[in-house]
């Protein structure tokens, strides 16, 4: 019989699917800005980009809040705990429907390789995109900044482009490894509900 | 130990947050709104004079004049200084010195693409010197009563100067052109001087609408369409709306006319000028009036390309914009090249351009034009009379200066005109050559190449071989009139075009998004490892399909 426990609070939920909602759409927007294709026209795409960037950067402000005011912020302290178990399990375990080597419980929701993962893109690919985006986005400013001199567009596009790649390889994998739960839908259910279904 | 990370975590959290609502509470850079000069009612042509003298009560006015020097006799008893600044002008001197080379350039100096050269055709084009009497040399620049004040202050629009008259107006009703049938009356002079004015756009461009000799042909964005220009012609010169006259931009002051093709503002900052605060820069300049950041707050994006693009850029996305035209090329190699009958022809092209004359040689006619795009820092260097060149490349007219990294350069819209001028193939230097006259060495009476040129070169004191041909030339004019309403402005995807690389595409040494400028090694390694990450969750996902159906 399986169980079933509480993992994602309101709050938590919502902040997932805006802030998959919105980097989808700016990865869509960002790409044509990048001139990859043509879909909603080079001065549309620029603008809905920044939009997303600054509805991004509210959501942000908020979800922060969020895990410093409630402790949350723990849930990516890394561990190397059970690493080796999840890759184990990941590579052999899956296929001959192996146990779970993870037990979600409400103050440990993410499985040690999740940890790493989110903590990689809190701390790497984020910061690459939003320090880069942040030059993009005030390129008037620069001269004012007294940066002109030692920070190029050419750059700047290069390092948010590399982020926007480096985020589209998360995105991949993180929507293929949400049926790698106890059941393929389990993970899936809890992000919409709040309840993971456990052993 | 988990106490100290929790503190160094809370730090970076708050500061995070306290970055990012810095950041909301000033989500824009700062835009001040400099984009409206509240426009004055347009002062119509017909309404009354705002001046407070009525120069038709003036006696000495009231008399019948005989010449134009008569004239400004009368006016210079009044006007006492008017002559000696005239004189200080390009429009007198045609000379202008480049204040950051020195070197000399204007009219009398340089050798253009067009008409080549006034020098030994002085009586011809000098029609458009603001003088009288300039017919060779030995014009003497400092007598006041020579300054033609009429043809840039008659409001009667009756005062005409003709090729031939070495600048005076037209005295005795004659016909023109020679053998036409059309007839240019006597200017009535007496009624001219009472009716002077400030200059409207019909005076300003009985000149510069027809340089090189026919309407529209020369600079491309000047034609005499915008006498009576729409708003689609030009937004700020529209008749029914703003009615700017030219001067409202090149104000003038001393007779000093501000904003020239040879200093050209090619890259202004800074905030809009001020009544009351000292400004020395050039009011002839979008940004005199519009600052450098003209955009609204909800298109403040477009302010961010003030730093590297010209305003003309996106708001003349076309000159030539009428179906007067303008011409792209001139090749003088045509010239003498007679009909079947070896008698000299001329030819229009379909739209009643001229496209032959064998005074004169081919050119190619075009309206509606896309401009030609370079970096410009406002500097041109010409090539003046003597200079040498090299036949095996095309001889660059004006080499235009600017670069990608230099802080004072735009980008620009040019109008590239090519030709092809004759040049001493021993001296190397391009020839000038005698063409307009009734004599026997003018190209245009007798048709000689040979005596055209000896006479020219010896009127400008320059060696000739006896040896000429032809050379490719190319001229290079920034374009800055016909200024189109803001709806018909360029949009960002013609240029930001990934497929075609859109309007800059030959514009180097600056990164544009979605022109394609990307790394290319960046974007095949992005999208491979994202191919390899689909394929690897794909064949992740059937392995695993695969095995829960054999267990199953």
């Amino acid at each position: 019989m399986s169980e079933k426990i509480y993992v994602f609070k309101r709050f938590e939920r919502f902040w997932h699917w805006s802030q998959a909602t919105l980097i989808i759409f700016m990865l869509i927007t960002g790409f044509e800005v990048h001139g990859s294709y043509h879909l909603f026209g080079f001065g549309q795409a620029v603008n809905l980009h920044t939009i997303s960037a600054w509805t991004l950067i509210g959501l942000w402000v908020f979800a922060i809040f969020w895990h410093f005011t409630t402790g949350e912020w723990k849930q990516y302290i890394p561990t190397l705990d059970k690493v080796i178990a999840m890759i184990k399990f990941y590579s052999v375990g899956i296929f001959i429907h192996a146990p779970h080597p993870f037990k979600a419980t409400q103050l440990k929701k993410h499985n040690p390789l999740q940890r790493l993962a989110y903590l990689g893109v809190l701390l790497f690919i984020g910061p690459l995109l939003w320090t880069s985006g942040w030059f993009y986005l005030f390129f008037g400013d620069w001269s004012v900044w007294g940066v002109d001199k030692y920070v190029s567009l050419e750059w700047v596009a290069f390092f948010h482009t590399a982020g926007a790649f480096m985020m589209l390889l998360f995105l991949i994998a993180h929507v293929y490894l949400t049926t790698a739960g106890h059941t393929p839908t389990s993970h899936i259910k809890a992000m919409i509900t709040g309840w993971e279904e456990v052993d | 130990m988990l106490t100290r990370t929790r503190i160094t975590l809370s730090a970076l959290v708050a500061g995070a947050m306290l970055a990012a609502l810095t950041a909301l509470a000033e989500p824009a850079p700062a835009k001040p709104n400099t984009a409206t000069a509240a426009p004055q009612a347009p002062t119509v042509a017909k309404q009354k004079s705002a001046s407070t003298a009525d120069h038709s009560k003036f006696k000495e006015l009231d008399k019948d004049f005989k010449t134009g020097p008569e004239v400004t006799e009368a006016c210079l008893i009044c006007h006492n200084e008017a002559a000696k600044q005239v004189q200080h002008t390009k429009h007198w001197t045609w000379e202008s010195v480049d204040p950051k080379t020195g070197q000399k350039r204007g009219k009398k100096n340089i050798i253009n693409n067009y008409c080549t050269s006034p020098i030994s055709n002085e009586k011809d084009c000098m029609a458009c010197h603001a003088g009288y009497g300039w017919k060779d040399s030995s014009f003497d620049f400092t007598v006041e009563k020579n300054v033609d004040c009429l043809v840039c202050h008659d409001t009667t629009g009756t005062y005409r100067k003709l090729p031939g008259d070495a600048g005076h107006p037209v005295y005795v009703r004659r016909e023109f052109p020679p053998g036409s049938g059309k007839f240019v009356e006597a200017v009535d002079l007496k009624k001219v001087a009472q009716n002077i004015g400030k200059p409207s756009r019909t005076n300003c461009g009985s000149c510069h609408f027809f340089g090189a000799g026919a309407n529209g042909a020369k600079h491309g964005d000047l034609s005499s369409s915008l006498q009576h220009p729409d708003k689609y012609l030009d937004v700020h010169m529209d008749e029914k709306g703003l009615n700017f006259s030219c001067a409202t931009c090149h104000s003038t002051s001393s007779h000093q006319v501000s904003g020239s093709r040879y200093n050209v503002a090619a890259a202004v900052t800074g905030p809009a000028h001020i009544r009351g605060k000292v400004d020395t820069s050039n009011p002839a300049s979008c940004q005199s009036c519009h600052g450098n950041k003209p955009h609204p707050a909800k298109m403040s994006r477009l302010n961010d390309h003030t730093n590297k693009i010209a305003c003309q850029t996106c708001h003349i996305p076309e000159y030539a914009r009428d179906n007067i035209g303008t011409e792209r090329s001139w090749d003088w190699s045509q010239a003498t090249v007679m009909g079947p009958d070896g008698k000299p022809f001329v030819r229009k092209d379909s739209a009643g351009r001229r496209a032959f004359d064998s005074k004169k040689g081919a050119w190619v006619w075009e309206s509606y034009v896309i401009p030609e795009y370079r970096w410009f820092n406002g500097v041109s260097k010409f090539k003046v009379i003597g200079d040498k060149i090299d036949p095996s490349k095309t001889v660059q007219i004006n080499e235009v200066g600017g670069s990608p990294n230099d802080p004072d350069s735009r980008i620009w819209p040019t109008n590239v005109h090519r030709g092809k001028q004759p040049y001493d193939k021993v001296n190397l230097t391009l020839t000038l050559q005698h063409t307009g006259g009734e004599d026997d060495t003018a190209l245009w009476h007798n048709y000689d190449w040979q005596k055209a040129i000896t006479a020219g070169m010896k009127a400008g004191g320059l060696p000739y071989s006896g040896q000429y041909g032809f050379v490719d030339t190319e001229q290079t004019w920034p374009i800055t009139h016909m200024v189109a309403p803001k709806g018909d402005a360029l949009t960002c995807v013609q240029c930001h075009d990934s497929k075609t690389g859109g309007r800059l595409k030959n514009v180097k040494g600056i990164y544009m998004p979605g022109r394609g400028d990307n790394n290319q090694l960046l974007d095949k390694a992005g999208w491979a490892l994202a191919l390899l990450t689909l394929l690897g969750v794909l064949a992740h996902g059937a392995g695993r399909i695969y095995m829960s159906y054999r267990k199953g």
